[in-house]
């Protein structure tokens, strides 16, 4: 059964080709099949090669699979092959199963669009892309399928492509994450150089044997690798596309920008985790970016008017989480808090969707209210997702997940004492951007009248979500509560395990536990407090106005956006206005001159054949003359 | 010797030609003046010949005088044409060639 | 007598395509489609035929063929070919066939004429390709020079003439200068031997002073550089390709470019490698130039053929880069961003020449959400947007990151900076797709999607594209004998003790060292 790896990437891609080449031919039937059977097919194939994975390897080492040399010439050998590892099995069933179910639910949501074909082509392109890059076996082929959720990523961000507005939040998408994806190769070209191989394993073996922890190529190497991850993670200081990526059809959004795609950043630096280890102070680096970001997201995310842009804002910060595990190197948490994360967010996206689509396509947040009586199903789904979120304490994955961080920032050995309590104060924020949210559009009273609720191909991933969303935090529990340890030690070979301060007892877990959770309960408490309809606060404040400069600012994103329009947008513009060459000028120059002199010669052709024949003379005189001297 | 006198007369036959052709508007008269020219060259082939007792002066002497009467069969013919569709003879007046 | 056919064969039919006129409008295309076809097919057996040819001669020719023509000035009738011609025929031969479909109802008048220039630009191509006689390869170019002159000022848009004029007076001029320089070359070889000679192994032989070896290589590169182009010889290009009909600009740009690079790599490397590292720097810093500027100005333009055309000045400042580069690995991407540059560049024009012909104007400001009116033409350009902004997957990514992984090694600095060319391209492409497919309609008009015979071929196209990015072994193993013999004979020259293993794992490790700040 491990053999079928191949087919995992090649199964969505099939269905790709299928709908790209006949897609106008199929009925819509036929064309959601097509969509959804190939993510599913790729989901029970996952499954298969999974358990047989586990039977051969017990170790959980790595398997190896090479469809063919890719080149082979002049040193350079890189091969079209996959590496199934613990880390990379975990990243495919994330992709594949998550996958499957948004391409379910995307059969109902995009029921009555033109594009019915396009989008379910391009959600196939994209699971096959992001299928190779978490099981590329060298870094080329990485590369390959990171530049391929990138555009894939365009075209689904720019989906509905009348709207100007759509079409250049996907050119900024792509242009941006563009910017980290040439740090990446140029990363590659000076691993290459050094190593002359590019196979993720072996490069990071030639690199722990030929530089020493700090040396200065591996910091370049891992910094150059931090832009692409932090470019494609939408990280501070490349993070100003995904707010914007929100353009998209909200299952884009659900699959791309929050479960799978952004956290391709978060897998590289976990696969490369040898690497960066090499490099301390990049780690250091990470850690103070993923920290930075999480908290500039989580506060914008507080005064955002459009559901899917608070949901936006709070991605960032949640993969903020995940970097800031990375920095202090707690590998395996990071990869935790993605789990946990794809689900609840996956959950929130798509119960979101729900609520757009039943309120015909409205997004503003203070459009909606009171959906709770009309929308059971997605208010309690929703409801789920938003206390996995903000953490609410032992029913919650989100908890767990958070609460691993958080104890690994707490006692890590290469971390300080101000990002754990900038990180807490971030899990405050997260409860209380969430719950806001959920007193917004659930309670009070309706100011939109909803239509039905979403039928059952939408409603069945929402209930799967949800159940993952409540219970995948079982698998790791602290030491406090059960001390269960299957997700770690499951990674146990493909990440090494978090080192810890020596001395730290338990009392002092439980302590940093209770903590957290008195931050995230008091998030939700203040979320109460300001905006449950009908408390005392939100009474007296709802007349008004939310003009603040410091809210326009936060709502900006912290005017990332106008900061980076006039140190390079605009300049550059003002650079391409010009279409003219300037090169040419020289040669027009030139062209002119000639022409000046040839008009200056043309005088003596005066159409006179006795002055010809006078000229002929004369010279015929002064050449003897020459010639006689 | 009997070649130089031949030669000076030569000379000034060239030259009354060149200011013949130079002087005169009227390309019939261009036309004599040119083949004044023409022969002032074919004497001065025929004194060559008689200098050095070659018999390649009176051959090229012969080369010109077909020479001749061919340029002037195509120039009259082009006079022709000239003056039927110019309704002028004058060579300056016919100056299309002008830079 | 294989390689005499390869020429003659297009060169023989032009006059029946001109001919064929009379008999019905179709059937010049045919004629000439068909010629180019056994060209193909030819190419494909010598190919396929491979190892088993008789190596001769010099001992790299695979096929080789050698008949005296002007003995007391050294010339000869010399023709070779090795891995590296016979891709570049093959492709030369098939992107002949893709302008002839792409100009099937473009051109309406003279259609025989058009075909026979066609025919004979290609025969010129061709011979350039396999000349290996310096005298034998000026032939050529100048032959392939005249009927794309014609192509362009008979058949061209409303600038022709200025368009026109500009092409035939720059590469004109740069042909003046080469031909300075082979002279020189043939003379320096008579002063040295005794015997004039302008055939390609003997001048190999030649050992030239330093300076003097500079002073031609430096012509040499001009006269290259003119055709690739490459800055600040490349004004021509832009309102050459703008103008000239949607058919000869796919022969320009997918065809005529690459001889120039062939020059490069055939004749300015191998034959002064005395002076390459004088000179190297400065040509991969003038392909670096090439890759920013242009790019830069392909992000200006607001004419698509115009932004085509400035981002395949881009694409060529690769080629120029890795060529220089002195690594195998460079050169391999070399080539192969030679066939990749011509497939993607020959769909792009095919397909902005089917926009310009339904909508009668390039300018992209007057287009716009054509995607649903052209489902099938919308497509294939976001392919072939994505083939051009290096999508790993498709031939011009293998051909980009070869170049700039070889030249790394050489020269870092200029890598960086190239890879920001990833970037604009980017900008550029993209750009183009959103201002003609998407957004508002501007232009309501009802037009007619891709024919199926452009689309069939577009889709060739995008076919080889990808295959050539998956499996570029393919071309990669056929050219690689040629390269290796390349690189070593530079290295052996530019460093006589050395062995080519020992020097480039030393040059190597220098870099390795030399990089860390």
């Amino acid at each position: 059964m491990l053999k079928l790896l191949w087919l995992i990437p090649v199964l969505p891609l099939t269905g790709f080709l299928v709908l790209a080449l006949c897609g106008d031919r199929l009925s819509r039937r036929q064309i959601a099949w097509v969509g959804c059977g190939s993510v599913g097919a790729a989901a029970v194939t996952t499954a298969l090669v999974a358990a047989d994975f586990f039977r051969t390897f017990p170790d959980r080492e790595f398997y190896q699979q090479t469809l063919w040399n890719w080149i082979n010439t002049s040193g350079m050998t890189v091969g079209i092959s996959w590496y199934l590892d613990a880390l990379s099995l975990l990243m495919v069933a994330v992709i594949t199963g998550i996958g499957f179910l948004i391409h379910l639910y995307s059969a109902e949501y995009m029921a009555h669009d033109d594009g019915y074909a396009r989008f379910f082509a391009y959600m196939n392109l994209f699971v096959a892309a992001m299928l190779t890059l978490v099981l590329a076996d060298n870094l080329l082929l990485l590369y390959l399928g990171w530049e391929g959720v990138g555009l894939c990523s365009y075209l689904l961000i720019g989906f509905w492509y009348r709207e100007p507005e759509y079409g250049t939040a996907a050119q900024k998408a792509f242009i941006v994450t563009r910017i980290g994806d040439t740090a990446l190769a140029i990363g590659l070209f000076i691993l290459f150089t050094q190593f002359t191989n590019l196979s993720i394993q072996q490069v990071q073996n030639l690199a722990v044997e030929a530089w020493p922890v700090g040396s200065n190529l591996a910091m370049i190497v891992a910094l150059l690798f931090l832009i692409g991850a932090v470019g494609k993670s939408a990280q501070l200081p490349l993070q100003v596309w995904l707010p914007d990526a929100m353009a998209g059809p909200t299952p884009v959004s659900a699959l791309i920008h929050a479960a799978t795609m952004v956290t391709a950043g978060v897998y590289l630096i976990a696969r490369m985790h040898h690497l960066f280890a090499l490099a301390p102070m990049v780690q250091e680096v990470i850690a103070v970016l993923g920290l930075v970001t999480l908290l500039l997201a989580a506060s914008s995310a507080l005064v955002q008017q459009d559901i899917k842009r608070v949901l936006a804002y709070s991605t960032m910060s949640q993969i903020g989480y995940m970097f800031l595990a990375l920095g202090v190197g707690a590998w395996s948490a990071a990869m935790f808090h993605f789990l946990t994360h794809s689900c609840f967010k996956a959950l929130l996206f798509l119960a979101a969707g729900s609520v757009i689509h039943s309120l015909h396509h409205e997004q503003n947040i203070f459009k909606m209210g009171g959906l709770r009586r009309h929308l059971p199903w997605t208010f309690w789904t929703f409801l789920i997702g938003a206390a996995a979120m903000s953490g609410v304490p032992l029913i919650t994955s989100g908890f767990y997940s958070k609460d691993w961080i958080l104890w690994s920032v707490w006692s890590s050995p290469i971390s300080h004492r101000w990002i754990w309590f900038g990180a807490v104060f971030g899990a405050l924020l997260t409860g209380l951007y969430s719950f806001r949210l959920i007193f917004r559009v659930f309670f009070g009273e309706a100011r939109t009248q909803p239509a039905h609720e979403p039928g059952l191909a939408m409603r069945v991933p929402l209930v799967i979500l949800a159940f993952l969303a409540l219970t995948v935090g079982f698998l790791e529990m602290p030491h406090t509560l059960g001390n269960v340890t299957l997700f770690s030690d499951y990674l146990s070979h493909a990440l090494p395990t978090t080192e810890l301060l020596t001395g730290i007892d338990e009392s002092s877990e439980a302590r940093e536990q209770l903590a957290v959770t008195v931050a995230a309960l008091l998030g939700i408490g203040l979320a109460a407090f300001l905006f449950l309809p009908g408390s005392l606060f939100e009474a007296r404040r709802s007349g008004q106005s939310t003009d603040h400069p410091s809210v326009t600012l936060l709502q900006g994103g912290w005017g990332f956006d106008r900061l980076y329009d006039r140190v390079f947008v605009r300049p550059w513009l003002s650079l391409t206005r010009n279409s003219h060459d300037r090169l040419d000028r020289g040669f027009d120059w030139l062209a002119a001159c000639a022409e000046s002199c040839h008009g200056w010669m043309s005088h003596t052709q005066t159409g006179h054949v006795r002055w010809y024949a006078a000229t002929v003379a004369v010279g015929t005189l002064v050449l003897l003359g020459l010639f006689a001297m | 010797m009997l070649s130089t006198p031949a030669l000076v007369l030569a000379i000034v036959l060239f030259g009354l030609g060149l200011i013949g052709l130079l002087s005169r508007r009227n390309i019939l008269y261009m036309l004599l003046s040119l083949e004044i020219m023409l022969n002032a060259a074919a004497l001065a082939f025929i004194a060559g010949g008689a200098r050095w007792g070659q018999a390649d002066g009176e051959v090229m002497f012969l080369f010109i005088l077909t020479l001749a009467a061919a340029e002037v069969s195509v120039a009259l013919g082009i006079v022709l044409q000239l003056s039927h569709r110019f309704r002028t003879v004058d060579a300056d007046a016919l100056c299309e060639l002008r830079g | 007598m294989t390689l005499w056919l390869l020429i003659l064969i297009p060169i023989l039919a032009a006059p029946f395509a001109w001919m064929g006129q009379q008999w019905s409008r179709h059937t010049p295309p045919l004629i000439a489609i068909g010629a180019l076809s056994v060209d193909v097919l030819l190419a494909l057996f010598l190919w396929n035929q491979g190892p088993s040819v008789q190596i001769s001669g010099h001992g790299f020719w695979l096929v080789e063929s050698h008949v005296s023509w002007i003995p007391r000035w050294g010339i000869s009738l010399h023709l070779g070919l090795d891995g590296l011609s016979l891709i570049l025929i093959l492709l030369t031969a098939f992107i002949g066939v893709v302008a002839t479909i792409a100009s099937w109802t473009d051109i309406q008048s003279r259609v025989g004429l058009f075909h026979c220039n066609v025919l004979l630009a290609l025969g010129g191509v061709i011979g350039v390709f396999l000349a290996i006689d310096l005298f034998l390869f000026f032939f050529f170019w100048e032959v392939m020079l005249v009927p794309m002159y014609l192509l362009i000022i008979i058949w061209g848009h409303a600038q022709r003439r200025h368009a026109s004029f500009k092409f035939f007076l720059f590469t004109q001029a740069g042909s003046l200068v080469l031909l300075v320089a082979i002279v020189t070359l043939a003379f320096l070889h008579q002063e040295a031997t005794g015997r004039l000679s302008f055939d390609y192994a003997d001048l190999m032989e030649l050992t030239l002073s330093s300076e003097m070896a500079r002073w031609l290589m430096l012509a040499f590169l001009i006269g290259f550089l003119v055709k690739l182009p490459a800055p600040p010889f490349h004004t021509w290009l832009p309102d050459t390709y703008a103008e000239a009909p949607t058919g000869a600009t796919i022969i320009l740009a997918g065809i005529l470019a690459k001889t120039g690079a062939y020059g490069l790599l055939r004749f300015t490397i191998p034959l002064f490698s005395e002076a390459m590292s004088e000179l190297a720097p400065i040509a991969m810093g003038l392909g670096v130039v090439g890759i920013l500027y242009a790019a830069l100005l392909a992000c200006a333009q607001t004419d698509i053929k115009r932004l085509v055309a400035y981002s395949s000045i881009s694409h060529m400042g690769f080629i120029l880069l890795g060529a220089f580069a002195g690594t195998e690995l460079a050169m391999q991407g070399v080539v192969m961003q030679m066939v990749a540059h011509g497939l993607s560049t020959g769909g792009l024009f095919l397909l902005a020449g089917a926009l310009e012909e339904r909508y009668h104007t390039r300018e992209m400001g007057h287009m716009g959400g054509l995607w649903s009116v052209m489902p099938r033409l919308a497509t294939m350009t976001l392919f072939f947007a994505c083939a051009s902004l290096g999508l790993p997957g498709l031939a011009n990514f293998i051909g980009e990151f070869l170049v700039l992984f070889g030249s790394y090694a050489t020269q870092p600095i200029m890598v960086i900076l190239a890879s920001l060319g990833m970037v604009m391209a980017a900008i550029y492409s993209l750009g183009m797709m959103q201002r003609t497919f998407f957004g508002p309609v501007r232009d309501s008009r009802m037009t007619p999607d891709l024919s199926n015979m452009a689309f069939g071929t577009v889709l060739v196209i995008a076919v080889l594209q990808i295959w050539l990015g998956l499996y570029p072994k393919a071309i990669l193993t056929t050219t690689k004998p040629v390269m290796e013999q390349l690189v070593q004979a530079a290295v052996a020259s530019a460093n006589p003790i050395h062995s080519r293993a020992e020097s480039l794992l030393s040059s190597r490790s220098v870099t390795s060292q030399g990089t860390i700040p």
